[in-house]
């Protein structure tokens, strides 16, 4: 018995000792700040900052090899708290960024030139002839965005559109990457007039394929504040940097330019948390 | 309801632009007729998606369906032998899977989709698996392991590593022996159930008593009468089990509809027959005859229904051959050494188990690949 | 008998409803749809514009390239417009309209008879690649490549692909019928232009007329000979077929050269010869109309160009039902949702099906069932690869030898699952090439 008890304590004895040692041989040194920066970001381990996860980038900012506003997810809060932990003021009035689909074109609206089957995937049905929405700048409302956005941020619509609820929306770009089609945007929050079309198809054919399309008559070019609003190859492009009234609003014809300000979720809403 | 609900959607939408529907409305009716027309180029017409575009029209389903019908001989002559018992348990067993697989997929929020009919067929194994007689509680738990924990909560058809009516099988076993255990002798219809025991418990229970074969018993066991007994069913046993002909049969179905491959079955009862006649060989004071083995307890049904399950089987046919012998292998070794009479159930699950592993090992060679790549 | 590799289906054929009516040549349509790259491989580049007149036969559009083709005018007249359209391999392709000035009126220097007797290797290959000439089974892969293997891979077999493993095609039924002597002359062609003594003519059993013509055919030429092949799909896929043929494997993500053999479309060989005798590049050819959907199925010579509209109206038209209109057969043709998309020079087949007749795919969890195991001719795995793909691992896809995978569509066509198995792949493939562009 005795001989067991103290068989025992000594083995613990070694082993805590074997330990010891190899804790003080191999220790690694860390910034206690790269800990600190780490509770600041938001840990969604996106990568919208280009490091791997979150820790690294907190290590790289430590590092001094990063800048405090480096997280574009956490943004300026989180640049501000970084600022503290480094002893760096943070100056930079760093605008909130929030994704867009530019798209209004539900299965309402929109025309499709064929019944799909096949994977449930937007990439995947746009191995199709660019999709089944006759317009081929569409949303294809499959939700790929949706699957790819690491905070639940966007919906599909019982129309079959996706939507950004940019309360949720930390502007990591993840979906703007999934998206086939290219029609999601980062813009600035706060605004309150979009142009929620992508088509650069002329005014008739747009017109043909969606009944909200951009048809290129550039009404809201003339009716807004000069270089508020400029063509690009038939589409009318808004300038989010230009102050634009709500009544530009009123001048579209197709009911392209939509009122809402981005920071309310989108008007719609949205049921339950989908991916 | 659906277009019911995008209505509401769209009346709730923003005020605004009420102005505009009316135009949008307006440009609904203009493009409403396209059928005069000969160019429509966004009609939704025809159906796109990858090739191939033909089916040979086997699914899942109709694969359920098959089994089911290769099940039902040997069904039906259950409810002959043991009567009313036998019918009550199946029907229990079949209801209680399919209230189970609903009542999960409503919980778990999956498509609700029971009319691919595993469930029923679960249900079909499992009571199959069980003692006539079995009371409706003791079923009733065994259908909830086996649909709910077996299957659901892995992920339900396609996902779960482990047979589920096995799985509901066994745990009754273990937690509930006596009922387990408690088998009656075949008896015309209306008849009081007599309890007894099956051939292979038998012998179990005269060989831990004796320390060897009591040949009395062997010999009533050996007798013409009973070897035809338990080839044709009037034994005791699980409801599904006694019946090797109907069950054979039911397998030799499958096999030529190509719903199974021959390799698990045969490698299964085969490895079974042979080790056990390598037993008997070397001394067959304290083994039984391999035929014996064979035609008696769960193999039958074991090989040609529970260990040919897709989802837990592997995928090759080397990998099946394994996995046949791996549940010979493991079942002998429970019969012969084991605490219980009868090792074919836990002998598929702990093959299941190596399943993936087997699948690992056993992959097929990409044709033309080279050879050391 | 020769024919027996791994896997294999045996679908309906549905040859009957077409392969008993000859070849019917269209007349010049309205307006022909002339997309400007009509090969595997690199695009070719428009050198017309539109307004610009044009004879038939000439240059509309020079390879992008070496792996590349040109493409010809299939008739004179005016370009009206140039766009993108759909096109039969399902993708939104530029093209040139053309309205038909009625002259049909030939580029000078085509077609001429020419005496093919003593043209050289090199010649024979220029002449392919001049007249545009790809595979027309439906892969258009230019021709001219295969012709020319590197030195250290010598070509001893020429294989004549006759199989026509895919259900309702009836085209190279059609043609080794009524085309048997040109057949053989090109053949003769690419088989000078590699210096190969052997050809095999492959036919699948169920074509016993065409076997039959191609065997008093072959008598007294030197090589040639006839081999019919089992039933089975895909025994026309070029590895398979090699394998059915000489039992030589060709290495996994190698090309056909490296088993020492060469396999050539029946139509391309007809293709060659019209190019070498005659001078005329590849503008037409002959297109099976089938399907339950159409009226009056038959096989149909057609000009490049021809939209899909004007040949089923040329065929009678089609039922109100028709629910799918394939480009190819109904395994690996490609599923149109225009009937402007028009014929290129792959086309070998339209078939119209009805809706209860294609198959509806589900998105459901594979059942580990291993049919599909048992029927990949490549020996895939295509129930874990699918599995794969699903979750987006892609790489792991690679590991597992997607890249080996022919899109034979045989998983799909047993899967109880119905799970969408050939889009997955197909889908594989282009993230794994897209990835590695990006890599660099």
């Amino acid at each position: 018995m005795l001989t067991a008890v103290i068989a025992l304590a000594g083995l613990g004895l070694l082993g805590s000792l074997g330990l010891a040692i190899a804790a003080r041989v191999f220790a690694v040194e860390t910034d206690p700040r790269a800990e600190e920066i780490e509770e600041v970001l938001p840990g969604a381990n996106c990568g919208a900052c280009g490091k791997p996860g979150c820790f690294d980038l907190a290590r790289e900012i430590a590092r001094g090899n990063a800048d405090i506003d480096a997280c574009p997810v956490g943004g300026e809060k989180a640049a501000k708290a970084i600022g503290k932990i480094m002893g760096i003021d943070f100056s930079g009035g760093g605008e909130r960024y929030v994704a867009l689909v530019l798209c209004a074109g539900d299965n309402k609206e929109a025309l499709k030139k064929y019944q799909y089957n096949g994977i449930y995937d937007c990439v995947s049905v746009d191995m199709f002839f660019g999709g089944d929405k006759a317009c081929s700048y569409g949303c294809l409302g499959l939700g790929t965005c949706a699957g790819a956005c690491p905070f639940g941020a966007i919906d599909i619509l019982p129309e079959g559109i996706a939507k950004v609820d940019s309360d949720k929306c930390t502007g990591c770009g993840k979906c703007i990457e999934a998206c086939p089609k290219g029609i999601i945007k980062l813009v600035p929050a706060g605004r309150n007039v979009h142009i929620l079309c992508s088509s650069h198809d002329k005014g008739a054919a747009a017109k043909k394929k969606c009944r909200v399309a951009c048809i290129g008559c550039q009404k809201c070019v003339k009716a807004a504040p000069e270089g508020a609003i400029h063509m690009d190859d038939f589409l009318a492009v808004i300038n989010y940097d230009a102050e634009i009234p709500e009544s530009v609003a009123g001048e579209c014809p197709m009911g392209t330019i939509k009122v809402f300000k981005t920071e309310d979720s989108a008007g719609q809403e949205t049921a339950g948390g989908g991916s | 309801m659906e277009d019911e609900m995008k209505d509401k959607d769209r009346k709730s939408g923003s005020g605004k632009n009420e102005m505009k529907r009316e135009e949008a409305g307006k440009n609904k009716t203009s493009r409403k007729p396209p059928e005069k027309k000969k160019e429509e180029p966004f009609r939704e017409r025809f159906i796109v998606s990858s090739s191939p575009h033909i089916h040979d029209g086997r699914t899942t389903s109709s694969i359920m369906r098959l089994v089911i019908f290769a099940l039902l001989p040997a069904a039906l002559f259950s409810i002959y032998i043991f009567g009313v018992t036998s019918l009550r348990v199946i029907v229990i067993s079949i209801c209680s899977a399919l209230v189970f697989e609903l009542l999960a997929l409503r919980i778990m929020k999956r498509p609700v989709n029971i009319s691919d009919d595993s469930a029923f067929l679960t249900g079909l194994l499992l009571a199959l698996n069980l003692p006539p007689g079995s009371p409706w509680w003791l079923v009733v738990t065994g259908t909830f392991f086996a649909i709910v924990v077996a299957k659901q909560i892995f992920g339900g058809l396609g996902y779960n590593p482990f047979n589920p009516a096995l799985i509901g099988r066994v745990v009754l076993l273990v937690s509930f022996p006596v009922h387990m255990t408690r088998w009656i002798a075949p008896s015309a219809w209306g008849a009081d159930a007599v309890t007894t025991a099956t051939p292979l418990g038998r012998m179990a229970e005269s060989l831990d008593t004796l320390g060897h074969i009591d040949m009395d018993l062997i010999r009533e066991l050996f007798s013409r009468e009973e070897i035809i007994n338990l080839l044709i069913g009037n034994t005791a046993g699980c409801i599904g089990e006694v019946s090797i002909i109907l069950l054979a049969a039911g397998g030799i179905f499958l096999i030529a509809k190509k719903v199974i491959s021959w390799h698990i079955p045969v490698s299964f009862i085969g490895s079974v027959w042979l080790l056990t006649g390598i037993f008997y060989k070397i001394d067959p004071a304290h083994y039984i005859n391999p035929t014996f083995h064979v035609l008696s307890g769960g193999l039958f049904l074991g090989a040609i229904f529970m260990a040919t399950d897709y989802v837990t089987s592997p995928m090759t046919s080397s990998g099946k051959i394994i996995f046949g012998i791996g549940c010979g292998l493991i079942t002998v070794l429970i019969r012969l050494f084991g605490v219980y009479p009868e090792g074919v159930s836990f002998a598929i699950l702990l093959m299941n188990a190596a399943t993936p592993l087997i699948d690992r090992y056993t992959k097929p060679k990409v044709f033309g690949a080279r050879k050391a790549a | 008998m020769a024919g027996g590799f791994f896997g294999g289906v045996h679908p309906e054929y549905n040859k009957e409803l077409s392969r008993g009516k000859s070849i019917r040549v269209m007349p010049l349509p309205e307006q022909l749809t002339v997309y400007f790259s009509q090969n595997l491989g690199a695009p070719s580049n428009a050198v017309v514009k539109k307004g610009e007149e044009v004879k038939k036969g000439q240059v509309i559009a020079q390879p992008g390239g070496f792996v590349s083709t040109p493409v010809h005018s299939p008739t004179s007249g005016k370009i009206k417009s140039t766009g993108f359209y759909p096109s039969p391999v399902g993708t939104l392709m530029e093209a040139a309209v053309i309205i038909p000035d009625g002259r049909d009126e030939w580029e000078e220097g085509c077609d001429r008879e020419r005496d093919t007797a003593g043209l050289t290797s090199d010649e024979i290959k220029d002449i392919v690649k001049e007249a545009g000439i790809v595979g027309m089974g439906g892969a258009t892969f230019p021709t001219h490549v295969k012709l020319s293997p590197p030195e250290d891979k010598p070509i001893d077999i020429l294989i004549l692909n006759g199989a026509e493993c895919e259900p309702y095609l009836t085209s190279d039924h059609r043609l080794m019928l009524e085309k048997t002597e040109e057949i053989l002359e090109g053949a003769s062609l690419f088989a000078r232009a590699i210096n190969v003594k052997n050809i095999v003519v492959a036919i699948e059993k169920n074509k016993p007329g065409a076997i039959e013509k191609m065997r008093e055919a072959v008598e007294g030429r030197d090589g040639f000979s006839v081999e019919p092949m089992e039933v089975i799909y895909p025994q026309g896929a070029e590895k398979q077929l090699i394998y059915s043929i000489t039992g030589r494997k060709v290495p996994a993500g190698g090309l056909p050269m490296e088993a020492g053999a060469l396999v050539q479309n029946v139509g391309t060989c007809l293709a060659a010869f019209e190019a070498a005798r005659l001078s005329r590049p590849l503008i037409q050819r002959v297109v099976a109309v089938t399907g339950s959907g159409i009226k009056n199925p038959g096989n149909v010579l057609a000009r490049v160009g021809t939209s899909f509209r004007d040949i089923i109206d040329f065929c009678g038209g089609m039922t109100d039902d028709t629910a799918k209109v394939i480009s190819g057969g109904p395994m690996m043709g490609v599923s149109q949702y225009s009937l402007d998309s028009a014929v290129n020079k792959g086309t070998s087949g339209i078939v119209l099906l009805k809706a209860d007749e294609v198959a509806q795919f589900e998105n459901e969890p594979c059942i580990r069932c291993g049919r599909c195991l048992v029927v990949c001719p490549m020996k895939l795995n295509p129930s874990a690869l699918s599995i794969f793909a699903e979750r987006m691992r892609y790489e792991e896809t690679g590991e597992h030898g997607v890249a080996d995978c022919i899109e034979c569509g045989s998983c799909a066509y047993v899967c109880p699952s119905k799970r969408p198995l050939v889009q997955h792949f197909k889908r594989a493939k282009a993230e794994i090439r897209n990835r590695s562009k990006k890599a660099g």
